[in-house]
């Protein structure tokens, strides 16, 4: 199992650790509720450096992004960030990502999941058949989620870059605690604004960016944040988690991300025409929020039935919402009870439970 | 994480504590920690005779959901009504104000074959 270089410290504050995607991570600290309620009301600090990241460089890698990806990656200049997916020959997808446009034409960064860095790089790399310079820097870059409302405020001494005005998916690069080429965005995954830092793990940079952050945040009520929290805080976003949410037999729409398929940019991209198709004869199952009207908390793989006892499509995510203190779940349904305010039932443990289709973001 | 003496553990997580022919149970604080944040306890046995290591109900936490599995066999009496509207009594005090069920227990010398504290201290690591 690999560790980050912030394993130790999370080991040291009491954190519990688990495996995932093959890292060893912090799953929570003082408690979900406890910590999700600190990012939701003011800030904390995840650890987010198993994430995948790759660069890509010379006069063809916007090309390339643009042949993998369904987003249209023209559109971002300098400075800009873009949420996008790679789509299989299936129309399926194979991971999401965040697509930073550190140098327009010429260099990018694609940030993808943990757990699919390795097939992710093979998907690209297959693709690149016009010798665009590619680095997978994922090893020794550290990357921090600091999220909440009064994230930036808390971070702003830090640094002489005005984070506090930062457009959502805006990123800048510059000297953050006294670290140099420290890549601050504007992005996050929690709903509650606040950045994302990246930076290589030389110099023991990691240790001083964690112990500023800390040493001028303890004060304001900045904690540590594990990984069940920003799953919870995520959901009630309606942000997809891949592998749960979207996965390589999801289409980018059904799955809601529609918005991130551009169909009629330039250039082709992966199961363009599939994705076509489906979208003029439209699609049979669909994405869709939940949240239970009668007791009981959906969870992943979950059965959804209509009222008649027929199976129609399964829970993809599911919790108790600590925000809004109900449970709450995204997952694919049949078309014809996908539309708001639809009575299903999640069978739970062979009691079908009522819950109702509802818009999200849910909080 | 604490382990009082004064009561036995079985490997699925649960306490047991025995007085004359009734046995209260719980959850163990190793449990509790590894449930996280918990939603609500749903348990709908009480008067069913049950089986050692049978399923009694199941646990809810924000993250995940988990049977409860009677230490001993015998009937369940009573459900903890506290947790009906604080469920983090379980989180926050396992071994008293968050016990699940009191039941009597078939065979009382069933108890002594569970796990000491000391044994569960050593399983849990």
């Amino acid at each position: 199992m690999k560790n980050t270089p912030f394993t130790q410290k999370h080991i040291a504050l009491g954190a519990k650790m688990a495996a995932f995607a093959g890292y060893n991570m912090p799953i929570s600290y003082t408690g979900i509720n406890d910590e999700h309620a600190t990012v939701r009301k003011n800030a904390g600090v995840f650890d987010v450096s198993h994430m995948g990241e790759f660069m890509l460089k010379g006069e063809n890698a916007l090309d390339l992004i643009q042949r993998v990806t369904t987003n249209d990656a023209s559109k971002i200049k300098q400075g800009q960030a873009q949420y996008s997916c790679f789509t299989n020959e299936n129309g399926g997808i194979v991971d999401d990502l965040i697509v930073y446009c550190i140098e327009e034409n010429k260099v990018y960064m694609l940030v993808v999941n943990a757990s699919n860095i390795e097939n992710d790089w093979n998907w690209v790399s297959k693709h690149n058949t016009k010798n665009v310079e590619m680095h997978n820097i994922s090893d020794k870059t550290c990357l921090l989620a600091i999220q909440g409302p009064n994230a930036t405020k808390i971070l702003q001494p830090l640094t002489e870059i005005d984070i506090l005005n930062l457009k959502y998916y805006t990123f800048v690069k510059g000297t953050f605690a006294r670290v140099d080429n420290v890549l601050i965005s504007a992005t996050g995954y929690t709903g509650s604004g606040g950045v994302e830092i990246y930076f290589e793990d030389v110099d023991g940079n990691a240790d001083k960016i964690w112990d500023k952050i800390f040493e001028v945040g303890t004060p304001q009520g900045l904690k540590p944040i594990g990984l069940a929290a920003r799953d919870t805080l995520r959901l009630e976003m309606g942000y997809c988690l891949y592998g749960n949410d979207i996965d390589d037999t999801t289409s980018p729409l059904e799955g809601g991300l529609g918005w991130i398929t551009k169909l009629n940019k330039a250039t082709h991209f992966t199961a363009k025409e599939i994705l076509e198709k489906q979208k003029a004869e439209g699609i049979k199952r669909k994405l869709v929020g939940f949240e239970m009207i009668d007791r009981g908390i959906p969870r992943h793989d979950y059965i959804i039935k209509d009222a008649a006892g027929n199976e129609i499509g399964k829970v993809t995510s599911g919790t108790q919402s600590p925000s809004l203190n109900k449970a709450i779940g995204l997952g694919y349904v049949t078309l014809e009870n996908a539309g708001l305010d639809t009575e299903i039932f999640i069978d739970i443990r062979n009691t079908p439970v009522k819950a109702r289709v509802v818009k999200f973001p849910f909080v | 994480m604490s382990y009082p003496n004064n009561l036995k553990y079985t490997k699925d997580h649960e306490w047991i504590k025995l007085e004359g022919n009734i046995a209260t149970i719980g959850i163990t604080d190793f449990a509790q920690r590894e449930l996280g944040d918990i939603v609500y306890v749903d348990i709908n046995t009480v008067g069913k005779a049950l089986n050692a290591e049978e399923v009694f109900g199941t646990v809810e936490a924000v993250k995940t959901v988990s049977d409860l599995f009677l230490p001993v066999a015998g009937t369940i009496k009573e459900v903890n009504s506290a947790l009906e509207k604080q469920p983090e009594l379980v989180n926050n005090d396992p071994y008293n104000e968050g016990w699940m069920v009191k039941m009597e227990v078939s065979n009382p010398a069933d108890v002594d074959q569970l796990m000491t504290a000391e044994a569960y201290e050593q399983m849990v690591g």
